[in-house]
Order: C-alpha cells, then structure tokens, then sequence
C-alpha cells in the first residue's frame, strides 16, 4: 500500500518514521476519512462484544454436566430421508459470503461513479443478507418445532438453546440492520443522492460515494463474525 | 523525532538552542505550519429554540446537557445515600425504611453515583465541551450522532429511574447485580426492577458508543493545524484514553445485561446454577454465576479508569495553570495515562477473590493490581513536582486540586492494601473496602470535577464563581469526605461488614455505634454543602463577575476563542494554529508568565522555551 498524498507532508521510513507519522499534527491515519476511522473503532467495539458473547458460550458448554447435544445431527436437513448433516448452514454462509463479493464490488463501482451498476451491487448484496435472515428464521422455526427452546431442548445440555438462539439471533440483528441500511443507500444510489452530494435527511450532511464502503466495512465484519460463529457452533 | 529527521523548520526555531543569538535566526520560514489536510467541518447551525438548545449538534450544548442531567442523577444518588446513612447512624428513625428499602437504595445509589453520574459527566460532559475546543476542532466530527448520544442517555436514565415507580421497585441485588440473587424472588426489585436496570445499561452503553466514537475521531482525526499529539493537553489525553478503555469495556456489561434480563425474562440459566428454594427445585440449572462476575468485572475495573483518567487528566491541566510552570515530566504523564489504562484490563479479578479461585490465579491478579501503583504514583509524584516552587495562587482551584492529591494518594495506599490476596481477604465486605472505593474514585474524582467547575465556569458561562462561596463549599466538602470515610478504616478493621442494614445487637454496637453516628451527621452536613456550589452557579449568573478573555491566563486553546463563551463553530472564521504545547507557563525571558499556544516562534526569539 502506498502512502496518501498529503500536501506539505512527507513520509519518513522505518519505525521512528512511523511514530512520527502517528504522532503528528492533524490527523493519526492520514487520508482516511472520518466516517471510515470512526467504523474501524466501533468495529473493534464489536468485536468485544461478540468475543464476550462467545467466550460466555465455551465457558457454558465447557462446565456443563449434562451432554452437550451433537451438532452434526442436530443440525442436519433430511434430503430424501437421508440427513445431510450441515447442509442449510453450507448454504447460508454460502450466500452471506457471497454477499460480501457483491458489496466490495459496489464500493468500487461507486467510487467509479458507476451509479447503475454500484445501485444493482448494493441491491443484490441486501438480497443475500434478506436470503441469510430467511434461512436463518427457517433453521430457527425448524428447531423450535423440534422443542429447542431459549430454557430447554430435548437433545442434552439447556444452555445449548440459550447461546444458540442469542448467539444468532444478536448476529442476525446485525444482518438486518445491514438489510436495512442496504435498502436506504440503494435508493440513495439509484436516485443519485452521491453523485450529486445531496444532504442526509437526518444528519443534513452532503452524500459522498465514501459511505457506501463504510457500509462495506460493517458488511464485511458481519460475515466475518458469521465464519467465527459457524465454526464454534456447527465444527465444535 | 527532530533530531531524527530534522524536517521540522518550527520547531528548529523554536529550541532555545539555535535562537540563544537573540532574534538571528527568525526567516519567514520560522512560523510555517503546514497547510490543513482536511477541508473546513461542515456544520449543522440551529435556527430554532428546538434545534439550537433541546435537539442540538452543538458539542458545546451537549456537554452542558449532559452535566446538567449527570447532575441530577447525581443528587437523587446523594439523597438516597443520605437515606441509607440516617439508617446506619440512628436506626429506625426514618420510619419507612425496611431492609428492602435500603438494599435498594445502596444499589441504586452506587449505579447511579459510578455509571450515571461520573462517567456521564466526565466523558459526556467534560468530553463534549473540552475536546473540541482543546484540539482546535470546529465541533465533534459528527455531531448528529452526538446528539442522539445524549438523547439516548436521557432515556437511560428515564428508565432508570421509572424503576422507583414499578411494582416491586428498583433492585436490591447490589450495584454489582451478582446473580443468582439478582434475579430470585425475596430480593427486593427481582420483578421489573432487575429488568428496567438491565434495559437501562444497555440503553447507557449504545448512548456511550455513539459519543464515544465521536470523542475518539475528534482527537485522532480532526486536530488543528499544529496540534501535535504530544502537544495535546493532558485533559485530553485522559478523556481519550478512558473513553478508549470505555468502548472496550461496555461490550462485556452490555453481554452481561443481556444475559441477564434472558435469564430474568426467558428463564434461560447462563448465569443461574441449580437451586433448591424452600425445599422446591427451581426450573433452573447449569449456568455459571462466577461467569458473570467476570464479564461484571471485565467491565467494572476498567471502568475505576474511565472515572480516574479524565481526573487524572484534568487536575494536571488545573495543577499546571494555577501554579504557573509547566507539568513536570509530560510524556512521563502521558504514557502513564496510557499504561494505567492497558493495564486496567488485566486485574478485574482482584474484585473476586473472595469468590474463590485458584491460588495462581489471585497471584497473577494481585501481580499487576500492584504495578499498576507504579505509573499511578509516578503521576503523584509529578503533580507535587509540579507544584514545587511554582507560584501557586491559592485559589479555590488550587484547594479542589491539593484536596484531590491528597485523599487520592490516601484511596490509593488502601487500594494496595485490598489488592493483596491474603490482606484483603478479611477486609473484603467491610467498611474498609466503602472507604478504600470511596476515597479513590468517589470523592478524588469529584474534587476533580468541582475544580473544573471552578476552573472552566468562566467559560462556559462568561462570569466568575464566587472565590468566598467556593472555599466555604471547598473546605466542608474536603473536611466532611474525611470525617465519613476515615473512620469507616476503622470500622473496617474492627471487622463491621458492609451491606447490613443494621447491626442489631452484635459485638459491634459498642465502639461502632457512636462512629456510625459521627459519619451520618458528616455525610449530611457534605451534602448539604453540595447546594453552596449549586446556589454559588446560580448567583454567579446573574450577578457574578464577568470574566472576559481568558480569566487564569492560561495557554490551551480554549481560552483563545475569539468569542466568550465560544460559539458554535468555536473559532470564527479561522481556526487556530497551534506551535507550541500549552505548558509554556512563567518562561525566563518572556514578557507574560504564560505563552498561548497560538503564539508563532518569531514572537518569542529571546525566550527559553521548550521545544516541542
């Protein structure tokens, strides 16, 4: 990565360089638009909270004394009788990966001041978060059905309903306010509300094509979490 | 990192060194600051009474907002530990005080007096109103998110407080919430109480993350031209730095909260274990209470820091202008700020070792609870150094400032008492550990804080404080903390537990009984004290002197606003330059004792200033 141009200002090398870059007047991350400094921080924020959700979760499951129940079968969609385990999970994280390919796409096409296409990106990556919420609220009906409940299930340890559905239900409230905002800056694209710095209706600050990667940034960090959770569990 | 690089032509000129010939080496180069990287804030101006005092994105406005309800929270947890202290002194005499009452008074009170009140107003406030006028900033960087972060602390505290109203009233369980018995019938509050609690932290923590990038993105991102971070001020270096230990130490509270209100609400047992309850077996079973306690605690000792830093940072501002010299030792202070708030998140567990742990475990915690006393004392020592030989004007700044020193050091010296696993295992429950959290962040704080009230009300509000309301309310205030937390050591040590209601006819009576009375009649007498300074800001107002420009002659750039009080925008046309750190105070061979920071190099040739 190469240094931003900034005017007056030279990059020195090296360590000392770097504390002297750190340290100087202005700003820290040279170039780096607030928006986007202030996403990283609230990401980091994030990240401690599904940390403490997750380390909570191996701390019940670890001093559980009743069985904790297999996920492999727990998790299993039967496909002509046979149960395929892991299947629907295999496709959802399919999907909402899939999801972040489109949206890096929109943030360059934004940037590219491709209006048409970046509006269709950001549109196909709302849908791939909705299809994510979707099979989410299908696994989630499917286990209630089975009688998991947030208090009991009839495969072993309690606490396995309890993590599971705040677990993902708190990632899949994440999911959906991302659904939420996806759908906003889609009309905001389309209507050109970037192109022509049109004031938010709220914060009555000028639109810049800048927001759409800092979506990008919570977008990818959501499917980030949804690989950390995927793997604590459906592998575990 | 001159001398690394030597590419810095400002602060060539400045160095005592190079200038020692008296003026020869001024050139126009000698002022150059480089251009500003950013383009001028664009802001938001009210046009209306809504827009402009109730919805404002005025940081200055919202930082007045958030003192004021800090402030009110703060006097309901002052009446309510005026309830619990006539108990302790003179049982029975306020008639409608049951057990229930005063459990839910205790934990009302510490909620609202650590969460509410001090946090909310050192960051919340303080933040707001200093952070942008200290760095040279416009405003916060994004001030509808500001906003809302004041608006969703007005909530919280609505909510917090509707559950003195709800059936059952607020909870009992202690301001820490230990389950299970947070959660259990027969704790007083275990209906809605225990709930509204929760939804109100959670509320608090979502208001704080929206302030708390704001303050963070403000400091790292929109400095002024010339403001370096090692010429920041230590007021906000502190407030940074505890709103840095703030934005990871919410998310463990706010897990906890959750967790909890699922167990209260759904039945779930993340935190509940099996339990026989008059020979019945409650529904629940297998959860970890100790895993509360340490998502509690991951968040409850960080936030002691949260409390201090801003402290910590401010009375070096206050200390540094009141004396006239600069703060002895500043990158000393800064990394220390800095250390103390990384090692933070590596001793919560000192607050359970009477939970039961392993052996090594408490070592370990003990271990860094004590080197956290190295860089804390290290700041001790350079605020006396600071003071040494300074010209000190004995104001009622200074007093709040020697007031704060001095019971801070006192809280500090229990505080290595408590965290050693085998002292503090007798003493933990007892009245040494209300005087040692007391002490150290209860009243050392809000010295703190009504030195700053001092210090920036001239400010804020373009009038002086009375000098002589102040020393009255100083002096009652700094004597009345000592008569109620000193001799509740000593209640401590005779072993009287903390948390009873009343001591009925144990061993106790005897010698505790007329101390417990001593402490009740101090502890109104304080906070009765606490409406000088309120009646003192009222008068002032109206009929106070006025301030005008810069009132202490101080050097940091909120004094230097072309208008006073500032207006929105701060800076008028053009925001400020800064070429120097804002400790240049009684500099030989300058004309004033104090250099703004504002000041160019080429004005002061024939000084020896400091280089930085």
């Amino acid at each position: 990565m190469s240094d931003p141009k900034i005017e007056g200002y030279e990059f020195k090398p090296g360590y000392k360089g770097m504390a002297r870059d750190t340290a100087s007047d202005q700003t820290m991350f040279k170039g780096v638009h607030w928006g986007k400094a202030m996403m990283w921080i609230f990401l980091l924020s994030d990240t401690f909270i599904f940390s403490c959700f997750l380390i909570s979760y191996m701390k019940g499951r670890g001093s559980t004394t009743v069985e904790w129940p297999n996920p492999s079968e727990v998790f299993a969609l039967h496909v002509g009788g046979v149960p395929v385990p892991l299947l629907l999970i295999a496709i959802m994280t399919f999907v909402l990966i899939t999801s972040s390919g489109t949206m890096a796409l929109a943030v360059k096409y934004g940037y590219e001041r491709n209006r048409k296409m970046c509006g269709w990106l950001i549109l196909a990556t709302a849908l791939g978060g909705l299809t994510f919420v979707g099979m989410q609220a299908f696994e989630w009906s499917k286990l209630i059905h089975e009688g998991v409940r947030p208090w009991t299930n009839p495969f072993g340890a309690p606490q396995f309903g309890s993590f599971f559905f705040m677990i993902t239900g708190f990632h899949g409230t994440h999911v959906s306010i991302g659904v939420i905002f996806l759908s906003i800056y889609a009309y905001k694209t389309f209507a050109g509300h970037y192109d022509e710095g049109k004031r938010g209706w709220f914060t009555s600050m000028k639109g810049n094509y800048v927001e759409i990667e800092i979506l990008g940034l919570y977008w990818h960090f959501v499917d980030l979490v949804w690989v950390f959770i995927f793997a604590f569990f459906y592998l575990w | 990192m001159s001398e690394d690089f030597n590419d810095n032509k400002t602060i060539q000129a400045q160095s005592s060194e190079t200038i020692s010939g008296g003026g020869a080496g001024v050139t126009p180069d000698t002022d150059y600051v480089r251009p500003a990287e950013v383009a001028d804030q664009d802001l938001y101006h009210g046009h209306s009474f809504i827009t402009k005092w109730v919805f404002c994105q005025d940081a200055k406005v919202i930082g007045v907002q958030y003192f004021l309800l800090a402030t009110f929270t703060g006097i309901i947890g002052l009446i309510l530990s005026w309830l619990m202290r006539l108990q302790l002194g003179f049982p029975g005499a306020a008639g409608f005080m049951t057990a229930e009452h005063y459990y839910q008074f205790v934990t009302m009170h510490g909620m609202i007096m650590v969460v509410y009140f001090l946090t909310a107003l050192f960051l919340g406030g303080f933040g707001n109103y200093l952070i942008p006028l200290m760095t040279g900033a416009r405003d916060m960087v994004f001030p509808y998110v500001n906003m809302v972060s004041f608006w969703m602390f007005f909530i919280a505290v609505g909510v917090l407080l509707a559950s003195f109203f709800v059936p059952g009233g607020p909870t009992g369980s202690g301001w820490t919430l230990y389950p299970p018995q947070a959660i259990l019938e027969g704790t007083p509050g275990s209906g809605m109480g225990i709930i509204l609690m929760c939804v109100s932290l959670i509320l608090f923590v979502a208001g704080f993350t929206m302030g708390g990038l704001n303050y963070l993105i403000t400091v790292l991102q929109a400095r002024t031209r010339g403001m370096t971070l090692m010429r920041m001020p230590l007021t906000v270096w502190g407030i940074f730095t505890a709103t840095v230990l703030a934005m990871l130490a919410f998310p463990a509270l706010l897990v906890s909260a959750i967790m909890m209100s699922l167990d209260r609400i759904l039945g779930t047992s993340f935190f509940m274990p099996t339990i026989l309850k008059a020979g019945e077996m409650l529904e629940y079973g297998g959860g970890s209470p100790i895993l509360f306690q340490h998502l509690f605690w991951f968040f409850g000792h960080p936030e002691v820091y949260i409390v201090a830093l801003p402290a910590f940072g401010i009375i070096s501002d206050l200390i540094s202008v009141h004396s006239r010299k600069n703060i002895f030792g500043y990158r000393m202070m800064v990394w220390a700020i800095v250390v103390i708030g990384a090692l933070s998140f590596f001793v919560w567990a000192h607050h359970m070792y009477v939970s039961g742990m392993h052996p090594w475990f408490g070592f370990f915690f003990a271990t860094t609870t004590l080197i956290i006393a190295v860089p804390t004392a290290l700041k001790v020592y350079n605020w006396i150094l600071t003071l040494w030989r300074g010209n000190i004007r004995m104001n009622t700044v200074m007093l709040w400032c020697l007031g704060f020193i001095v019971t801070f050091v006192n809280g500090g010296i229990t505080g290595i008492f408590l965290g050693n696993v085998i002292v503090d295992v007798p003493l933990s429950d007892t009245y040494f550990v209300v005087a040692h959290f007391h002490m150290v962040m209860g009243i050392a704080p809000l010295m703190v804080i009504m030195g700053a009230v001092y210090h920036w009300f001239p400010l804020v509000a373009g009038r002086m404080l009375s000098e002589k309301l102040g020393k009255l309310h100083f002096w009652f205030t700094f004597l009345g903390a000592y008569s109620i937390y000193f001799p509740m050591h000593y209640l401590g040590f005779i072993g009287v537990p903390r948390r009873y209601f009343e001591m009925y006819d144990s061993p106790y009576v005897t010698s505790a009984v007329g101390v417990n009375e001593f402490i009740s009649t101090a502890a109104f007498l304080v906070g009765a004290a606490q409406f000088i300074l309120i009646y003192n800001i009222v008068v002032s107002l109206r009929i106070g002197k006025p301030a005008g420009k810069n009132p202490w002659k101080a050097n940091s750039l909120e004094w230097l606003t072309p208008t006073v009080p500032p207006e929105h925008g701060n800076w008028g046309d053009k925001q400020p330059v800064v070429h120097r750190w804002p400790y240049d105070y009684s500099v030989p061979g300058a004309k004033e004792d104090f250099i703004p920071q504002t000041t160019p190099p080429s004005e002061v040739v024939d000084t020896e200033v400091e280089k930085t």
